[in-house]
């Protein structure tokens, strides 16, 4: 088969991709700013998902299939949902036959619980899952680099796309070190991490997730969708710099949520969802815990109690975390309660695909975090790993199913000559975690926007201030990329303020229901440089194929 | 209140000379890093160094900021380690000392190319070709503390015997070949055990200097006795 394609980012969903086309015979170049070991997939801690039912719950794919679709306030495509969780027991064994040291007790491997799961279904690594994923993934794709069947581009960034009428031809690169901007021809999957890295150094990431990635598509003219649905984990903690995650596993191992009201511990989310306590799904939690905070017979204060995990736990499945709390907080999470509240983690929105992760144009695909596929209005913990590996998969295999696009975009582009329209700003060149200077003041007032108007609750008002302070932010004078994060976080904002309804992670205080005229997706493009936002159905569930009725887990 | 003056070994890129170019930082914050100092300093516009000389932003490397990826390794005060996990407040003195790690060829300022790590591992082939079963007990906690390496380069900065342009690949070769070491068995093993005393174990001077400096405090010492059993000792 001729050609290659070009991913962009070398995460687990880049490594999935490439190492997917790879064991085919086809050839990748893997494009990212930093090495694999450097992104944000190995921060991920808690588990991955998948209906092993090794805990002899009963699991299966159907549960699986249930609990994410109710998790995603049924905002997410069922037949995606479905090829995920009846493709997750597989992806699982694939990792486990690469190597991952999955936790075993008593000789077999074990899972844990985690949020809106009715079966215990996330097998994990003790508190450093991700970690483990990439190292094994990158060792698995080493191999193919010693085959020349994988290049990798690494300290280079995406600069533009390549897409004339319609259509993606491959990607200009750029050397962050000061080198050249090269055309790479070719199919392109971005699966460049999420988008919460717009908001700056308030968030749970790392800070090469800038949204860079997003915000230069969504100015080519590619489809976004979803982006109101912006994920507040519910047990983060400020530390110098950033948010620290505090992983789901803390509260799936036995760990409590309490306020002080009148002076007593009160276990809200104990008393309030009997069934699931604290590990209702994160929407509903930091939800919750907002209300706390803002209680007047309470202190303000939400704490994460794990006093009561024995330490044979810690030992094995949590020594990480503890480590982590020590050494961040001075906290030791075994014998005090950490001081904990909402904080942005994820993006459910992003890139709009379809069931192939196909892009609104042709030839461009997405997977990963950056895409918008699979975790509706609310991403259930457990499967922000499954749906990368998985993305990387069926975007591969959709490629490769379609040999023209290797064919075709090889051809297209081989006399470079015909695209010599695009020119390439010196601020592509620059890593995207250095600040330039010129924009500064723009990229404040930009976080500050998006951090005043897109929290836990939102409200009309707030929103359509955002909208006027991100239109009166001058970008004359500055970068290419600040203009494009500029647009990039109005169309967030647009997305908010056209869902008057409160659903997921999407809660307005002037529309607290949910309304079944929104049960859709929010789909944005840029049109003369305005954001222009209309809903699009969600596909009906292809009961031919085997998919379940979204609704039939549902408790009466 | 914590008053750094933040000396950078600054240079504008590969063959350019080197120069010292000093920052005044102060903070608050107990918990302030040397990567929190970086990314402040680099969040001035525009940004002075102590002489009142208007200068470049620092050009480093970080991501994470939880010492859970490895970007940011630098020598700090002369000794190896990752930015965000060096408390500005555990430093004595006035004066905090930042240069890139000497191991690997410098890009700019902080910056290096570890590229010779990776390419170490390719040429040790230091991945499976066959499937494995998932490791138990001891193998398993092996496989995983191994796979915890950052690949920062820290342990090959101290290390006496390691050179970017040598053979040895130090530490940061064997930890990866020991995940795989505690989970392969028969022909596999037997491939991986030649390459891992080739690279790993025909060069390690046993100085143990890298024991202390790993950012993610890999039990470097238990791994290597655990490989060499495997690799060189048939147990």
């Amino acid at each position: 088969m001729p050609g290659r394609v070009v991913i962009i980012g070398a995460g687990l969903a880049g490594l999935s991709c490439s190492l997917t086309l790879a064991r085919e015979g086809v050839g990748s170049v893997l494009v990212s700013p930093q090495p694999s070991e450097r992104a944000q997939s190995v921060m991920a801690e808690g588990g991955i998902n998948a209906a092993l039912d090794l805990m002899g719950q009963g699991d299966s794919p159907i549960e699986h299939f249930y609990d994410t679709m109710r998790g995603g306030c049924y905002l997410a495509d069922p037949n995606a949902v479905w090829g995920l969780v009846s493709e997750a027991p597989a992806i699982v064994e694939d990792l486990r036959m690469l190597g991952v040291p999955f936790q075993t007790e008593g000789g077999r491997m074990v899972q844990r619980p985690f949020g809106g799961q009715r079966k215990i279904r996330t097998a994990f690594a003790k508190s450093s899952t991700g970690k483990a994923l990439v190292t094994a993934m990158i060792d698995a794709v080493r191999r193919y680099e010693a085959q020349g069947l994988v290049t990798r581009m690494t300290h280079y960034v995406l600069s533009d796309l390549a897409i004339r009428d319609g259509a993606c031809d491959g990607a200009w690169v750029s050397d962050t070190r000061g080198g050249d901007t090269v055309l790479l021809a070719g199919p392109v999957v971005l699966a460049s991490g999420g988008l919460s890295g717009i908001y700056g150094p308030l968030t749970t990431g790392t800070t090469v997730n800038t949204g860079d990635v997003a915000a230069i598509a969504y100015s080519s003219g590619v489809e976004l969708s979803n982006l109101e649905f912006v994920q507040f984990h519910p047990t983060t903690v400020p530390i110098t710099g950033k948010r620290m995650l505090v992983s789901e596993a803390a509260r799936g191992e036995g760990g409590r949520l309490f306020a002080l009201r009148d002076g007593k511990p009160w276990y809200f989310m104990e008393e309030r969802y009997p069934e699931l306590g604290n590990l209702m799904p994160r929407d509903v939690v930091s939800r919750e815990e907002a209300t706390v905070m803002a209680d007047p017979s309470c202190t303000g204060q939400v704490w994460l109690d794990m006093r009561g995990i024995g330490r044979r736990i810690w030992r094995d499945r949590l020594s990480d975390l503890r480590e982590e709390c020590r050494h961040y907080l001075g906290i030791d999470p075994a014998k005090k309660p950490i001081p904990v509240e909402p904080g942005i983690h994820y993006s459910m929105g992003g890139l709009l695909v379809d069931e192939a992760h196909r892009t609104s144009v042709d030839g461009l695909y997405a997977a990963g975090e950056c895409c918008s596929q699979y975790h509706g209005a609310n991403r259930l913990g457990g499967n922000s790993l499954l749906g990368a590996l998985r993305g990387g998969r069926v975007a591969a295999r959709d490629i490769m199913g379609h040999e023209g696009l290797l064919r075709d975009a090889a051809r297209e582009l081989s006399g470079a000559t015909r695209l010599t329209g695009f020119s390439h700003a010196s601020d592509d060149k620059v890593d995207p975690s250095m600040p330039l200077a010129c924009d500064r003041a723009a990229d404040a007032a930009i976080r500050q926007a998006l951090t005043e108007s897109m929290g836990v609750v939102r409200d009309g008002p707030s929103l359509e201030g955002a909208m006027r302070a991100l239109e009166g932010i001058d970008a004359h004078g500055c970068s290419r990329r600040l203009a494009r994060r500029k647009g990039l976080a109005q169309a967030m904002v647009a997305s908010a303020f056209s869902r008057e309804e409160s659903r997921g992670a999407h809660w307005r205080t002037d529309f607290p229901k949910a309304s079944e005229g929104y049960h859709a997706l929010t789909v944005v493009r840029t049109e003369a440089g305005v954001p222009v936002t209309t809903l699009r159905a969600i596909p009906e569930a292809r009961r031919e194929d085997g998919c379940p009725d979204p609704h039939g887990g549902d408790v009466a | 209140m914590i008053e750094k003056l933040i000396d950078v070994l600054r240079c504008a890129g590969p063959g350019a000379r080197q120069w010292h170019q000093t920052f005044l930082y102060t903070t608050d914050d107990d918990g302030a890093t040397v990567a929190t100092a970086l990314r402040e300093l680099n969040e001035r516009s525009p940004l002075f160094d102590v002489d009142g000389v208007e200068a470049e932003p620092i050009r480093w490397e970080c991501s994470c900021l939880q010492r859970k990826c490895g970007s940011c390794a630098m020598v700090v005060n002369g000794m190896p380690g990752a930015a965000c996990d060096v408390r500005l407040s555990s430093l004595r003195g006035k004066r905090v000392t930042l240069e890139p790690l000497r191991k690997f060829p410098l890009v700019a300022d902080l910056v290096v190319d570890r590229q010779v790590v990776y390419d170490r591992l390719r040429d040790m082939e230091v991945w499976l070709e066959r499937e494995v079963e998932l490791p138990k007990g001891r193998r398993n906690a092996d496989a995983y503390e191994a796979s915890r390496c950052l690949q920062c380069g820290c342990c090959l900065e101290v290390c006496p015997n390691f050179a970017a342009s040598g053979d040895f690949g130090g530490m940061a070769a064997m930890v990866p070949v020991a995940r795989l070491l505690a989970e392969t068995d028969a022909d596999e093993r037997r491939r991986l055990a030649a390459s891992y005393r080739s690279a790993v174990f025909s060069g390690c001077g046993k100085s143990l200097a890298c024991r202390d400096v790993c950012p993610a405090k890999i039990d470097l010492a238990h791994l290597m006795s655990r490989s060499n059993a495997a690799a060189v000792w048939g147990r």
